[in-house]
């Protein structure tokens, strides 16, 4: 049964009611990467291969004998979700050519968390990026590792207290500021490249589509929050991620074609505070240090806005073929 | 009758990889693998086979590329050396497990450190409790013969299990051989399209690659022991069907000269065609020498190396990798194994030659002979050896 009251009367056409990832899989309360999968699985529909890394959704989705998956997925290990993507879009491909399988689109679709994505699968990411597969990759970013524990990765927030990069009499817990691998994938050439969070489900469902259709790589970085690893109330998931948007944390844009756009509009910022008061990992900051983290969301937002305003789409690029003479 | 050419083996590897019709291949270039990279680049690049040839990023990604490949049903190849074995080495259980049919062509080579690019058999070594069929070849027209077997060997329904073939590094992949290419519809009707238990497509959704814990992860891999040992009749039927087919008869060990051999030399891949020579130069001088080649390496064929050995008294095992702080190399461990609980074994003296593409020549075989049996006439016990190696 549907849990969403008067499904049918709002979004009747804007969400496949199919359920793609079923219930029954073992993620926390609260688990906003679930429900990003959810979400992305809806935007992809029927004709998808997933290949996951190693991580929470693999383990809470695929105990065996179970399987939440109505969709065809397949997990090998942690740091190469990529390359299996790679490799299941070669076969498919291949096969199609060869009519030894169906001939229509199959979209393989790599996913992996920050862990996966950002640090230990970034290799075989930009690898298979840069080969320039018909295949999307998501990265459901939480922020750190929270399967193994709530250790610090690269996608971890400057100040946030985790296993591995505790607060303590002389740390604010993590110190270095989040690797931004969307940027990284544009600077790939990769034709689209989105930020989404399932607090905005038609925003991330619509992009996803978008990428669907793209053929070759894009990428899509899904903003998802972990109540377990970031020590806040479960009920406050959606909350959390509306005033990580709100608070121009993680702004939801797309790059089309090397074109920046700003999806969800933020007219009235609001402090990082808000943001950071509803979340243990960051009880301990000081105001100063809430300041600094206040200025560097300002300056990178700032940079996102530089580029919305004056980058255009690579092919509307105009260049004189003599300037080389 | 197939025309004979000189071709380097390492080319023909990849000549017969096309002779198989492959969906897909990923590699990433490494010495000295390379020569087979590159002209399976080649043939799909004129167009010779229709496949897509994914130059990945390195090799832990090319295997696991190959693993997505294999998932959707495509016939696919991979190949390395060294150190891109040892990257692999994470995803090479899991290939198995997943009972993913890939073929990976083997150009072994010594493991850094120090780095070194030459030949000998610790890439593989390495890499033996994962679960692969292991074969092992010596000459240019074995590497031809046993890469198309691979393919029908891997795929049975039976077997559903990732096979390597070993060549030896530059020592065999860099020499120019005789070899007989089999014709290409006789190696269509050996080897026919791959049927596939289950594939990667949304007309039939399936999960691949699950979590699994202490209830069913032991049974996960007692499956995968049982389908590997089951392989051994399945390779010997493919080696029957070869026979039948292109003439060339296989066996799980091969035999020279053993029927009355006292002492017996036993090897793996190409040394082989030396120790031949010298088991000849050593009947010359009276000594009844014998030789056995082991060309299955996984599944160990135990009851056909007994069977080889005959009534051999003393066997000298050339190993080519080293189990540190063990019983020398491993495939005395292996032997010793094999031959723990027989009547009167024979003794068995372990020699670890030709690390890093040092050359053993038949003059050394030779001298190894003699050693051995100077000490097993007087007596003397003797486990390992570092045949040759100063310090």
């Amino acid at each position: 049964m549907s849990l969403i009251q008067n499904f049918d009367l709002y979004a009747p056409k804007l969400v496949d009611r199919k359920e793609y990832l079923c219930s029954g899989h073992r993620a926390c309360q609260g688990c906003g990467e679930v429900l990003g999968v959810r979400l992305v699985c809806k935007g992809l529909g029927d004709d998808v291969v997933i290949a996951n890394a190693t991580g929470c959704m693999e383990i809470v989705s695929s105990m065996y004998p179970f399987t939440a998956w109505e969709v065809p997925w397949i997990h090998v290990a942690f740091e190469n979700a990529a390359a299996v993507a790679s490799g299941v879009e070669a076969g498919l491909k291949a096969l199609r050519r060869k009519g030894k399988i169906a001939d229509r689109d199959v979209k393989v679709v790599g996913m992996a968390g920050d862990g996966g994505t950002m640090d230990i699968g970034l290799q075989a990411l930009s690898g298979a990026m840069e080969r320039g597969h018909d295949m999307m990759f998501v990265c459901f970013d939480n922020e750190a590792y929270m399967n193994t524990g709530i250790q610090r990765s690269s996608g971890t927030p400057m100040g946030a207290s985790t296993t591995t990069s505790p607060a303590g009499k002389v740390s604010m817990g993590q110190k270095t500021w989040k690797k931004n691998v969307a940027e990284i994938m544009v600077a790939h050439n990769v034709p689209y490249v989105a930020t989404v969070c399932p607090s905005y489900p038609l925003d991330l469902i619509r992009k996803v589509e978008k990428a669907k259709k793209v053929k070759g790589p894009s990428y899509i970085h899904c903003f998802t929050v972990c109540p377990t690893g970031w020590r806040s109330s479960s009920e406050l998931t959606i909350a959390l991620g509306r005033l990580a948007v709100e608070t121009l944390i993680f702004p939801l844009y797309e790059v089309e074609d090397g074109k920046y756009r700003i999806t969800v509009d933020v007219e009235n910022p609001r402090p990082v505070e808000d943001y950071l008061k509803h979340q243990g990992r960051f009880r301990h900051l000081t105001p100063d240090q809430t300041k600094m983290i206040q200025e560097r969301v300002y300056q990178e937002y700032n940079k996102l806005l530089d580029k919305v305003e004056n980058l255009q789409a690579w092919s509307d690029l105009k260049y004189d073929l003599g300037m080389l003479d | 009758m197939a025309k004979r050419v000189g071709m380097e083996v390492a080319i023909a590897a990849s000549e017969a990889v096309a002779l198989c019709n492959i969906d897909m291949a990923a590699v990433y270039p490494i010495t000295p693998q390379s020569h087979i990279a590159e002209h399976l680049s080649d043939i799909v690049a004129d167009g010779r086979i229709d496949a897509e040839f994914v130059t990945v990023e390195s090799e832990h990604s090319a295997i696991s590329c190959v693993a997505g490949a294999s998932a959707t049903g495509a016939r696919v190849y991979t190949a390395t050396s060294s150190q891109g074995l040892m990257l692999m080495h994470e995803i090479l259980p899991i290939v198995s497990a997943m009972r993913l049919p890939v073929v990976m062509g083997i150009a072994n080579r010594a493991v850094s450190g120090p780095l070194n690019i030459l030949n000998d058999h610790t890439d593989i070594m390495s890499q033996r409790d994962c679960g692969w069929v292991v074969l092992f070849v010596e000459n240019g027209q074995e590497a031809v013969d046993l890469t198309i077997q691979s393919f029908k060997i891997a795929e049975n329904k039976d077997v559903m299990l990732p096979t390597c073939v070993n060549i030896d590094g530059f020592q065999l992949t860099h020499m120019v051989e005789p070899v007989e290419f089999p014709d290409q519809k006789l190696v269509n009707k050996f080897l026919p399209p791959r049927k596939p238990y289950a594939t990667l497509h949304p007309d039939k959704p399936v999960t691949m690659g699950t979590f699994a814990m202490g209830d069913i992860f032991p049974e996960v891999m007692k499956a995968k022991d049982e389908a590997l040992k089951g392989a051994k009749k399945v390779v010997l039927d493919v080696f029957a069907e070869w026979k039948k087919m292109f003439g060339r008869e296989y066996k799980l060990v091969e035999t020279y000269k053993t029927e009355d051999a006292e002492c017996v030399f036993v090897t793996m891949g190409s040394m082989g065609e030396t120790a031949e020579v010298a088991v000849n130069e050593l009947r010359k001088a009276g000594v009844a020498a014998g030789l056995v080649k082991i060309r299955l390496w996984r599944p160990f064929p135990f009851e056909e190396f007994r069977a080889a050995i005959g009534k051999a008294k003393l066997l000298m095992v050339m190993d080519r990798a080293i189990v540190h702080g063990g019983m020398g190399g491993p495939v005395s461990v292996e032997i010793k194994s094999a031959l723990y609980g027989e009547k009167n074994p024979p003794a068995v003296h372990d020699y670890i030659m030709g690390l890093g593409g040092r050359d053993v020549a038949v003059d050394d075989f030779e001298a190894m002979a003699k050693k051995s049996l100077e000490a097993y006439r007087k007596g003397v016990e003797k486990d390992y050896e570092f045949y040759g190696v100063r310090g």
